[in-house]
């Protein structure tokens, strides 16, 4: 029972989504959570692993300062209140764990209530952000890959012990669309902060998704199934889309969901199930009594708060405020994503205009290495633009120069013989070109609005050629519809 | 003798285990397992009132260490503890199903 392809779009009339997500967070510390060997991706398997990590007789955890530090930031970045925490044991026999436990956090966990508030001004709840190791790498082989058909698995342990951060939503989350935006939201304030690189991509970043339905309008929480296996925030889309479809159909059709585990198949479109609730999990979860509890005291919480770094929603606050009304929102939060707020901000109080300069970088400096464009060559560059001296085609292979040289504008434009022309040498060529194509200059004329929007490329080809492309496109147009009388 | 743990729980909580014991086994470790609730429940019984919580037998808190790389075991070493090896790794019978 894997339901119906994958659709697209809006629940039936009266239903509403109710998400929560749970987002595992690989922390960048050098070493793992309870012992010295390094926290590295993508080495060779096996090699960073200790007797503490292999779980070995005799070997006992100690704590990274780094990754409570790390944990406490970023709780606090959430809003989240932080609290003396105990270390527990979740069991279970799985060879991911050498121990046949994980060391997590359970009913005293570091960071709870907290919130997210996402960049529409929605908030979103956090019931918990608690630290915990992180399990080794299985690769079944054999069975073409997949897990109940496999011949035997491989067990790399270099990931076992690595630390991380659960962050645990509330179910506040009504939509696909809106959880991708939380898991966004979160990822640039975990690089802001500076606790994780959150690539998804390589498993520094996971999340699994609580999925229900229920009437609009009705407070209740229904049967919930949890997601897996989501690893871009695609598969996260639509996986939460299939799975939200697939419950108002049982519902509709007078059946129920199973409270269960279930997995996205990418290639099918479709969520298929895993362990049932007969299987339900029993971790017997215990004290773990090698290690003792953490008491962060008020002046730790203090100095954290005080170190945080401007968050992300503070920073589109600021970019919008300097943009007076000019600066779209979504240019805003891909500005702050790409850390070139700050540029763009310096730029207009320097003089330039907010909306041409968020534009402009927005749409043409996303390269990995900006460094060589400053505040000073930017608002010089939008200078050139706004006051026409060079057209916009031409203010992008100048930006591109100086992402690679770091020359001043000026310099560039003119050293590439760029200068937007002069009105009147522009409306001569217009007319050179026009009389020089009467059957064409005819048509534009009297033609319809498809005929005109062709015939008017022709023109600025042609303009264009004859310049060199130093002419102004929209410019061009206007004198056109200009002489064709509007 | 109190009966707080039947035989059924017994059976329940040895297969989290991983254990498989025979019937008699079973009501041997329920009552025995029972005993040990009932220890609990007599701690429980006591007044506690205006005795600090003690979550651990010493008194410490926020052991922790320095953030610094210290040498990890060598691989051979580690694997050659291992009763089946392939591509540096640990290989193990196939397993049914998902990570919990």
């Amino acid at each position: 029972m894997s339901g119906t392809p994958e659709r697209e779009g809006t629940l039936a009339d009266g239903w509403e989504l109710v998400v929560g997500l749970e987002v595992h967070v690989e922390l960048s510390t050098a070493t793992k959570l309870f012992c010295g060997c390094a926290n590295r991706f993508g080495d060779e398997p096996n090699t960073n692993v200790c007797p503490v990590c292999l779980g070995l007789p005799g070997s006992l955890p100690v704590v990274n300062a780094a990754a409570v530090d790390f944990a406490m930031r970023l709780g606090r970045a959430l809003g989240c209140e932080v609290r003396p925490a105990v270390f527990a044991r979740k069991n279970y026999f799985y060879p991911d764990m050498p121990k046949d436990y994980q060391i997590s956090q359970y009913d005293q966990p570091t960071n709870t209530d907290g919130c997210l508030e996402l960049p529409d001004g929605d908030v979103v709840g956090i019931e918990r952000a608690h630290i915990e190791e992180d399990t080794g790498k299985t690769t079944h082989v054999g069975g073409g890959g997949r897990i109940h058909d496999a011949d035997h698995a491989l067990v790399d342990y270099n990931r076992a012990g690595v630390p991380l951060v659960e962050i645990v939503s509330r179910p506040d989350i009504r939509g696909a669309e809106q959880a991708r935006t939380y898991v966004r939201e979160l990822r640039a304030i975990l690089l802001a902060i500076g606790v994780s690189d959150a690539r998804m991509e390589e498993g520094s970043m996971r999340v699994d998704a609580n999925v229900s339905v229920r009437p609009v309008g009705s407070n209740e929480l229904r049967t919930r199934c949890e997601i897996k296996n989501l690893s871009s925030l695609r598969s996260l889309g639509r996986a939460i889309a299939f799975e939200a479809h697939r419950h108002v159909d049982l519902w509709s059709g007078g059946e129920r969901p199973r409270q269960e585990t279930r997995h996205w198949d990418e290639a099918g479109g479709r969520t298929t199930p895993g362990r049932s609730k007969e299987d339900a999990e029993d971790y017997r979860y215990f004290q773990d009594p090698d290690l003792v509890p953490l008491a962060p005291s008020a002046d730790q919480v203090a100095a954290i708060d005080a170190a945080l770094p401007v968050l992300p929603a503070a920073r589109r606050a600021a970019l919008l405020a300097a943009g007076a009304g000019a600066v779209s929102a979504s240019d805003a939060a891909l500005l702050v994503e790409r850390d070139q707020d700050a540029l763009v901000r310096t730029a207009v109080a320097m003089g330039a205009d907010p909306g041409l300069t968020a534009t402009r970088v927005s749409n043409d400096l996303a390269v990995d290495d900006w460094s060589r464009v400053t505040p000073d060559g930017l608002a010089a560059l939008i200078g050139l633009e706004a006051s026409g001296q060079i057209t916009a085609t031409q203010a992008k292979q100048v930006l591109a120069e100086m992402v690679e040289a770091g020359d001043d504008p000026a310099s560039i434009a003119e050293r590439r013989g760029f200068q937007a022309m002069a009105g009147d040498d522009l409306a001569a060529t217009v007319d050179r070109v026009i009389a020089g194509n009467p059957d064409e200059w005819q048509r534009f004329c009297s033609g319809d609005d498809t005929d005109r929007k062709k015939l008017s490329g022709f023109f600025i080809g042609q303009v264009m050629r004859s310049t060199r492309g130093r002419a102004d496109g929209a410019a061009v147009n206007r004198l056109l519809q200009e002489k064709a009388g509007g | 003798m109190s009966g707080r743990i039947s035989r059924d729980e017994a059976a329940h909580v040895a297969r989290l285990a991983r254990l498989r014991f025979s019937d008699d086994e079973l009501d041997e470790l329920a009552a025995q397992l029972s005993a040990v609730l009932d220890h609990a429940a007599d701690v429980e019984a006591l007044d506690v009132s205006g005795i600090e919580p003690t979550s651990h037998p010493q008194p410490l808190t926020d052991v922790t260490r320095v953030d610094e790389v210290r040498p990890s075991l060598e691989r051979d070493e580690v694997l050659a503890q291992a009763p089946s090896v392939a591509e540096g790794q640990f290989r193990v019978p196939p397993i049914l199903g998902e990570a919990p």
